[in-house]
């Protein structure tokens, strides 16, 4: 027995203390790192999408914290009626020079970066909406809006549109970040609800095969086979436009996408001998479905993600821009561009939507690519 | 054998082979000299990992550079360097001077081709020889290889051929230019016994006519004793002993090659008691595909994967099953264990269950267990060998606590030799030895009463199956379990089984004692079979196909 190599060794008898990944899913970490384009990507669409997520504290026109008569408030938090420094109105306008002296009186308060939020709209406007961004204008002309021009205590670096604003006088940065926001939270939850919903039929329609691969492979044909976009403007003339309305309609029909990969992958998968093994050991379809196949197709649905979360976004956007999207008022890109198509003079409208779209929409397509390297059991042999 | 080393065909001396992989370096071959003489048969021996193929491969530069780079050695061809040589010169020599065939002629030849075509390409690349005078050409080969009715095999495409039929084609292939040297590289790995037996006639018998000189990769010890002149040993990435084949079947001086000679099968089966309950019955099971045909799919007629077989299995008794691939073992067992439908009448533990449905098999699912074939596809490389070898457990004994459950996993791996403490790893960690004794724990693990075991042994390594055939026969001992054993390996059926059922086309052609079978087998079926296996001696007879 000399010859034969004795690979065991002394072990704990304790489970090791797993780390955070696997071996494999190192790995493939490694591997998504080594792409450096995709990674690079990740962090810059994590930070966008982060300070998107933090928008009200972001681009608001309300003060962050305030403090008035030794009470420390948080207007961004919480809706405080105006009688409490001395108004009538039920919200509190922070911009009104009244309001303004009466918390300085007695207190402080400190501003977000950007004093608009997006639905706020400018009143002190350098010149008919849609303005410039103030830095294409003189350091008068900016401030023509305000009562005492250039020298006028609202004309600071907050209360400028860095963007300019739209056709109503909406500062643009501020509806971009909220924009982003809304687009990407859309995208990811129509995201996940049809990687749920497709998941579990390709996992069906796999692993039981015969009559009931048939029927509902027969059934998607149809189902895919129809004019979506109609079908959505149909549907969002006649039920209010919403975010979740929406949602539940392009759901309908998204979730099909995934469901050829993942048939596939059980279709393959489902006589594995391990498989065939657990069926011997008398586990059930469900357990089998979940513990021993789903992991197979994991790796094919994380790598279809990335592409179909674009693919949600450009759809709202789509419909955004027609006009069947989100309710009026509600900040979003399509919007953006509806309107920089209606306003050629203002060319900073399409231009910001242009770069905002592509920016977020290529970072998401390397992201794919390199969750796509990540997966590749080849890239090892590189 | 002195004269023939005055003169070699090919040398390689102090060949090594490095696979850079990620930053990390491994060496697959390390320093391995060898020599071919004009006529000569070398035979390179090992299990797998050993390095032979790559070793072979790095002959005509096969190999996936720059991942792979030779650190040092030289490869001489009649005096031309093959190590140096350039892209053209190295395209001149191959398929040409030295030829290779391959393990898996399913995959070396293009599904998109005919035959014709595949041969005809490689005369027309070498020695331009094209129309009327290739697809004569063509027939000589075809007939040289022993194809049955050439003309009529010209327009064939691989699938429609046999494994031994697709085999001859490759050896057609690469007889086509009258090669020197033929590297066979497992040539016969994927064969049944019977083909493998013509096969291996063939090829000497070509060699003869020709005199090539031939490198054998093999792992199988039979072949080399009966076909090759001169034997080199390899584990590791080194040759350990090499020299004529008597003397190192006769006086191994290395370590490695008396372990390797020591471990075929042996042992003799439990003796047999039949005053033991019967575990298994069955009668007149038959399993068949129908053969769906025209726009209504009627049925029209049907594959017998399993045709009318009876058995009876007694406690601590194995039954073996044995056939070529093709024959219905594998579905008979599976016809058993109800995992697939069949007719005919099945009782297990007196319980009649061919009717019952698979939520009425799962209480009984823990009294019979199967050990497939390929211990790398039956663990799910997702799961630790705990959570595998626990799975069962937690279904049918769900009132086990987590640590009672533990304990019994950490039991049957000590039972089946495998060191407890390596649990919590993944199957990838484990040889092919180790997965296969998990699947056995695995099954163990249960207590069952009935085990199928469907070929566990053939995906091993020589030395790796006689330890599992002992544990095999050591649990059966210990549990008095009856086992339902199907193997094409004749060597580990003998050592096993007390009764054997010889299969062909879904039915038995032969059944009874092993050891009568075995030694004086009546059928002329069954002889040609027994002569494959132990002899590897091809019986001309019509019963064998080609």
């Amino acid at each position: 027995m000399a010859a034969v190599p004795d690979t065991r060794k002394a072990l704990p008898t304790e489970p090791p203390r797993r780390g955070l990944l696997s071996p494999t899913n190192k790995r493939r970490w490694e591997n998504f790192r080594a792409n450096r384009r995709g990674y690079w990507s990740l962090w810059i669409f994590l930070v966008l999408f982060g300070i998107s997520l933090c928008a009200e504290f972001v681009a608001n026109d309300r003060p962050v914290i305030a403090s008035y008569k030794g009470e420390i408030l948080f207007p961004v938090l919480v809706n405080y009626p105006e009688e409490k420094f001395g108004g009538f109105l039920a919200e509190t306008d922070y911009k009104s020079d009244f309001i303004r002296d009466e918390i300085e009186a007695n207190g402080w308060m400190i501003w977000p970066p950007i004093r608009y939020s997006y639905r706020t709209v400018n009143s002190n406007i350098p010149h008919s909406a849609p303005t410039k961004p103030f830095w294409l204008m003189g350091e008068e002309q900016r401030c023509a809006g305000y009562p005492n021009g250039a020298a006028d205590r609202n004309c600071t670096l907050g209360n400028l549109n860095w963007l300019g604003t739209d056709d109503q006088a909406r500062d643009v940065l501020a509806r971009v970040i909220y924009g982003f926001r809304i687009s990407v939270l859309f995208g990811l939850a129509l995201t996940i609800a049809s990687a749920v919903v497709g998941v579990s039929a390709g996992a069906v329609q796999g692993y039981f095969g015969g009559w009931t691969d048939l029927l509902m492979q027969r059934f998607i044909e149809i189902w895919s086979s129809m004019p979506v976009l109609y079908i959505l403007l149909i549907i969002s003339a006649i039920l209010p436009p919403g975010f979740w309305i929406l949602l539940s309609i392009m759901l309908l029909f998204s979730w099909v996408g995934f469901v050829g990969v993942v048939r596939a992958e059980f279709l393959r998968a489902r006589n594995f001998e391990y498989v065939n093994a657990a069926r011997a050991l008398g586990v059930g379809n469900g357990t089998i479905m979940v513990r021993h196949l789903l992991p197979n197709a994991m790796v094919a649905t994380l790598t279809f993600l990335p592409f179909i979360l674009s693919g949600s976004i450009t759809t709202l956007t789509s419909l955004d821009f027609l006009g069947f999207g989100m309710p009026p008022g509600s900040p979003s890109l399509g919007e953006l561009i509806a309107q920089g198509k209606q306003n050629l003079q203002a060319p900073w409208l399409g231009l910001t939507a242009f770069v905002i779209m592509s920016l977020m929409l290529s970072l998401l397509i390397f992201v794919g690519e390199a969750t796509r390297d990540a997966f590749d059991p080849r890239k090892t042999f590189r | 054998m002195n004269e023939k080393k005055s003169e070699p065909i090919l040398k390689v001396e102090d060949l090594s082979v490095a696979f850079h992989q990620g930053g990390k370096t491994s060496v697959a071959v390390d320093h391995v000299s060898f020599e071919i003489g004009r006529g000569e048969v070398v035979a390179l021996v090992g299990e797998s990992g050993s390095g032979k193929s790559v070793t072979a491969n790095s002959v005509l530069k096969l190999l996936p550079y720059p991942a792979a780079s030779h650190p040092s050695g030289s490869v001489h061809f009649k005096g031309q360097d093959l190590m140096n040589a350039s892209e053209a010169e190295l395209r001149r020599v191959r398929g040409n001077d030295i030829t290779m065939i391959f393990q898996e002629p399913m995959t070396s030849l293009n599904p998109l081709h005919p035959i014709e075509r595949q041969i005809g390409e490689i005369l027309e690349l070498h020695q331009n020889i094209k129309g009327a005078a290739a697809r004569t050409r063509t027939l000589e080969l075809l007939n040289q290889v022993g194809i049955r009715e050439p003309e009529k095999r010209l327009s064939a495409y691989p699938h429609e051929l046999s494994g031994g039929q697709r085999q001859r084609v490759m050896i057609a292939m690469a007889l086509a230019n009258r090669p020197e040297l033929l590297i066979a590289d497992e040539p016969t790995t994927a064969l049944d016994v019977t083909v493998q037996a013509q096969i291996l006639e063939l090829l000497k018998q070509l060699k003869d006519q020709h005199g090539m000189s031939m490198l054998f990769i093999t792992h199988d010890l039979g072949i080399v004793r009966k076909f090759a002149d001169r034997v080199c040993v390899m584990t590791k990435g080194r040759i350990v002993e090499s020299g004529p084949v008597e003397a190192i079947f006769t006086d191994p001086q290395h370590d490695y090659t008396r372990h390797l000679l020591a471990s075929e099968p042996r042992g003799k089966p439990l003796p047999a008691d039949d005053g033991k309950p019967v575990i298994m019955e069955a009668d007149d099971v038959r399993v068949w595909f129908p053969i769906k045909a025209g726009f209504m799919r009627k049925v029209v007629d049907h594959v017998k994967a399993v045709d009318g077989i009876d058995l009876r299995l007694r406690a601590g008794h194995t039954l073996g099953v044995v056939g070529e691939s093709g024959s219905g073992k594998t579905t008979l067992g599976l016809a058993l264990t109800r995992l697939i439908a069949s007719k005919g009448r099945i009782a297990f533990v007196g319980k009649d269950i061919a009717d019952y449905s698979f939520r009425e098999m799962r209480p009984l699912r823990n009294r019979m267990q199967i050990v497939f074939q390929d211990p790398y596809g039956s663990l799910s490389p997702r799961m630790s060998v705990a959570d595998i070898v626990g799975e069962g457990l937690a279904i049918h004994e769900p009132a086990l606590s987590a640590d009672e459950r533990d304990r019994r996993v950490a039991a049957a791996l000590e039972e089946t030799g495998l060191d407890a403490t390596t649990r919590w790893r993944y199957p990838h960690e484990f040889s092919g030895g180790q997965r296969q004794r998990i699947a056995i724990a695995r099954a163990m693990v249960l207590k069952p009463e009935f085990v199928m075991l469907d070929e566990p042994t053939s995906a091993l390594d020589m030395s790796v199956q006689a330890q599992v055939v002992d544990l095999l026969r050591d649990l059966q001992a210990k549990h008095n379990l009856a086992y339902l054993f199907i193997s094409h390996d004749l060597k580990v059926v003998r050592a096993l089984a007390n009764e054997i059922i010889v299969m062909r086309a879904g039915k038995v052609v032969e059944k009874g004692p092993a050891e009568r079978i075995i030694e004086a087998p009546e059928m002329p079926y069954t002889k040609a079979l027994m002569a494959a296996a132990f002899d590897l001696a091809a019986v001309k007879s019509d019963v064998i196909r080609q």
